[in-house]
Order: structure tokens, then sequence, then C-alpha cells
């Protein structure tokens, strides 16, 4: 049974009369790490907060875990993190990682030990009882998927998740987050405006088009795992990420001057 | 320790200040009822303290009780339009607009709405003043959680009660207190200002008034430093409470 179903789904806001999404087809096995890549505003938010019953589609249905998304977001069957970390200020770092928790009715001790192996997880356990502004960027976004994480949803939904951090940060982060994934063996929809972060994480990378939103092509990532550091430097991660740039440009006649920099900017 | 160093510039300055005040007085030989000595004032505050002090009891008690009714019914108000999103669009310009009103100029009406003599009419003043800026800055606060924060509740399938208790109630505690620092000046202004317009005889504001009436200008400077300790003591006792209930925040520390 597949993760994530998304069958003929459309979405225009009636506002600005936009067409944020035309007619997306899209499959997720159990397991898979698929990124979502395209210029900004190509509508891979719009499809992930749909994917995760946020915002209802025009047309089209979408299934996770074989049920309607809806139902799907009732069960708790996906954690979501966003680019800016969305903590709450007035928790600590463990009462942040331990909401979710909250949420389904865990008691106390259950939710402490979940909280102290997540924080090993993403090595904060110093940092437990530190409130988020008391943190640097790339922690908080660690502390944001400590909780997203933390009740081991079948499925991860990551908007831009390293976006607002410095490339050093995000390439550690990146090995960091490949390995919780093979720890979890959960399944990953990743959005990001990185090719060659889209490349290093995934196995399949879908390329989207803006104006209307659309599927422009899907590269499968055949780079074996686990991957490293290294891996970035082999022929075939460059095949790969000529590959997908290849198909953002020919899609790309609609590209914004500054977008394709900012593509451009990632070789 | 740290604390005490920290305000040591601040009692320097008030020392200075205060001894100036009384050095030129002496030196220039200003007269009593253009300004007292800070020393007469003092003395005056010790002679009398068994009117002042009870007369200041009573008007901060006044002060207290339309501190407590006007901020309760702005927090209840604040809620009710918050938890109502229509009623706020249609109700908010209102209350901004009304927030600039200068209410205390209602403050002699109030006398003949209520008992002038009675303190239920100087609690009126007081509340009415504080209402406005709790109600107004409470409803920003709780309207001022992140569109993401909702929506990361709404990923937990967390209800709109949920989101209100974990998500806009603590966004909104912040501005609260700002609004009640701000309240508890008001209310220690409306009562006394109420008072100016009549009232019990042992009331600190009638007996400032009448001082002055009679030119015993000490005496009424004396009432106005019972006044002030008594007001700053409660907006003390507001910052006391915010550090306990806001205890997160990295920048309510400097209030
Ligand atoms: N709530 C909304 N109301 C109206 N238009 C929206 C809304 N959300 C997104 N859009 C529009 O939909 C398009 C896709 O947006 P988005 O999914 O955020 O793109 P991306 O994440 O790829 O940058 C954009 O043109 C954006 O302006
Ligand atoms: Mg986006």
């Amino acid at each position: 049974m597949s993760v994530v179903e998304i069958k003929g789904v459309t979405k225009t806001f009636a506002q600005g009369n936009i067409t944020a999404l035309e007619n997306i087809e899209l499959e997720l096995q159990p397991g898979e790490f698929v990124s979502l890549i395209g210029p900004s505003g190509c509508g891979k938010s719009t499809l992930l907060r749909v994917v995760g019953d946020l915002t209802p589609p025009t047309h089209g249905t979408v299934t996770v875990n074989g049920k309607p998304a809806h139902q799907a977001r009732k069960d708790g069957d996906y954690g979501i993190v966003f680019q800016d970390s969305v903590l709450f200020d007035w928790r600590t770092v463990a009462k942040n990682i331990a909401l979710p928790l909250e949420m389904l009715g865990w008691d106390r001790e259950r939710r402490r030990t979940r909280v102290e192996e997540m924080l090993d997880l993403v090595e904060l356990r110093s940092f437990a009882d530190h409130h988020p502004w008391q943190l640097s960027g790339g922690m908080q976004q660690r502390v944001s998927i400590a909780r997203a994480l933390s009740f081991e949803p079948a499925l991860l939904l990551m908007d831009e998740p390293f976006g607002a951090l410095d490339e050093m940060t995000r390439e550690r982060l990146n090995l960091e987050l490949l390995s919780i994934w093979e720890k979890l063996g959960s399944t990953v929809v990743f959005v990001t405006h990185s090719i060659s972060e889209a490349v290093f994480l995934s196995t399949r990378v879908v390329v989207m088009s803006p104006r209307p939103g659309r599927i422009a092509g899907v590269v499968e990532i055949d780079l074996p795992n686990p991957r490293t550091a290294e891996t970035r430097y082999t022929p075939r991660f460059f095949e790969l990420v000529t590959k997908v740039r290849e198909l953002l440009r020919s899609r790309g006649e609609h590209l914004l001057p500054e977008e394709e920099e900012l593509l451009e900017a990632d070789r | 320790m740290k604390r005490i160093v920290e305000w040591l510039p601040a009692l320097a300055v008030f020392v200075l200040v205060v001894g100036l005040w009384e050095g030129l007085v002496r030196a220039l030989h200003v007269q009593q009822f253009l300004l007292p000595k800070p020393s007469t004032i003092v003395s005056v505050f010790w002679s009398d303290r068994h009117t002042l002090w009870p007369a200041g009891w009573y008007t901060f008690k006044e002060a207290l009780g339309g501190f407590a009714i006007g901020s309760g019914l702005g927090i209840l108000a604040a809620t009710i339009v918050g938890r109502f999103r229509t009623l706020g669009t249609a109700l908010m310009p209102i209350f901004i607009a009304a927030n600039a009103v200068p209410i205390i100029a209602f403050a002699p009406i109030f006398g003949a709405w209520f008992n002038p003599i009675s303190p239920r009419s100087k609690m009126a003043v007081a509340g009415v003043l504080c209402f406005l800026p709790v109600m107004v800055n409470t409803l920003r606060g709780l309207n001022s959680a992140k569109p993401r924060q909702i929506e990361l509740m709404r990923s937990y399938a967390a209800s709109e009660l949920e989101i209100w208790r974990r998500v806009r109630v603590p966004t909104a505690l912040p501005f609260l207190f700002t609004a009640l620092k701000v309240a508890s000046v008001l209310a220690m202004i409306g009562a006394i200002v109420g008072e100016y317009f009549g009232g019990s005889l042992n009331a600190l504001g009638v007996l400032i008034n009448n001082a002055a009436d009679v030119f015993q200008f000490p005496l009424a400077w004396a009432g106005i430093l019972v006044a002030s300790l008594l007001g700053i003591a409660l907006y003390g006792a507001v910052v006391a409470a915010e550090r306990v209930v806001v205890r997160w925040a990295p920048d309510t520390r400097d209030a």
C-alpha cells in the first residue's frame, strides 16, 4: 500500500485567480524520500499542505496510509516541519518536543522517556531545559524535527526545513536527517529550493514548474546508500544534479530572472 | 547582588534630584505654596500619618477595585470578541476610537450616576480607564499567534479550544501584562481625579484638594507622595506578577 496517493489534484486560489496546482499525480511507497523542487511559487508548499489536509484541494483526492487525508490528519499520521522552526517560546526544548505527545494523551512517564530518546537522536540532551531563543537556528530546526518525529508518524512532511540555515549547518543537518530516516524508516516528502540538497537526500526528485504548478518530471536517484559527505563528489551525483537542472530549465521559460539566479547559485 | 548594582545609577540620580530640590528651595527662599522642601513634605508625611495613610488606603482600595473590575471585564470582552471574528472586525475600530477618548472627562458624570460620596463612582472611573487598554491589547495578543503555529496545531488535530489554550493565550500574556502595567497607573489616576470632583472626606484626592484650597501645600504634597508610593506599589505588583507568569520571555525583564 502506498503511503501517499495524490490523484488529479488541482488547487486554485480565488484570491488573485491563481492555479497553484494543476492535475498533480504522485504516489509514494513506504520508506521513500521524495523531494519536491521548483522555483518559488510553483506550488510546493501548497502541495505539502494539501497532503497534510491543512488546505483542501479544489479537485482530486489525497490518500494517506490508505485513508482520506482528513482522517489521516485526525489520526496523527504525519509530522510536519516548516522553514522557520515554529517553536513555542513559552515551552522549553523538552516541552516543545512533548507537545504532540501531550495532544495524543500520552502519560507523563511515557512522554519523558520518548522526549529523552528524541533529544539523544538530535543531540540536544544538554539543552532540554533551554528556551528556543537560547538556541541557534540549526538547533531550533533540530528541535522541530525531533518534535515531528516524536510520535513516530508514518509520514514526515518537510517544507524547506533547512532553507534559512547557512550552507555548512545545512550539509551537516542533511547527513543527520538521512541517518534518522534510515534508523526510523519513515516516508519523507521534502520541499527544497536546492538541487544538490534534493539529489543528495532523495530516492526520487519531483521537479515542478510554475504557473500553473505542474510536475515537470521525476528523476530517480540511484546513488548508493548510505550517503556520505563524499557522495557529493561522485560523478553520478553530478550527472543527477545536471539532469534535475535540465528538467528545471526545459520548463523554465516562465522563470523570473531572480529565480533562475537562485537555481544557478546552487551549482 | 547584580540587581542592586543595576539600581545604583537610578538611586544616585534620585538622591541628587531630591538634594538639589532641597538645596535650591532653601537657597532661593522659594515660597512654600510654590514648592515646599522635600524635608517638609516628608515630615508632614510622618506627622499627619493618622489622616494621610488611611486616606491613601481608602483611595488605593478604590483604585484596586476599579483595576480589577476594569481589567477583568477587558479580558472577558477580548476573549468573547476574539472568539468570534466577525464581532471583532465590527467592534475593533470602535474600541480603538474609544481608546483615544479622554475618559477622565467623564469623571463628573460618574459622580452623578453613582452616589458621588461612595467609592463606587471612583471605582467606575478607574474601571473605565482600565477597560479599554486591557481589552484592546489582550485582543491584539490573542490574534498575534503566528499562522504557522496554528497550522502546526491543526496538524495534531487540535480543536479550536486547544489552540486557544495552548497557543493564543500564552501568546497574549505578554500583551496583557503590558496593558496591566498601563492600567495600574490609570487606576490610581482615575481614583484620585474622581475624588477631585467630590468624595468621602477620608479619601486621598479629597484631602489633597482641600489642603490645596486652604493653602496647606505641604499636606497636599505629602498626599501626592502617598499617592505616588501607592501607584508605584501597584505597578510593582503587576511587574512581579508578570515575572512569575511570563517567565519564558527574554525581553520582559527590563520592565
Ligand atoms: N493562501 C493563499 N491565497 C492565495 N494565493 C496563495 C495562497 N497560498 C499560496 N498562494 C499562491 O499559490 C502559488 C503557489 O504558492 P506556494 O505553494 O507557496 O509556492 P512555493 O512553496 O513553491 O514557493 C503562489 O503563486 C502563491 O502566491
Ligand atoms: Mg514554499
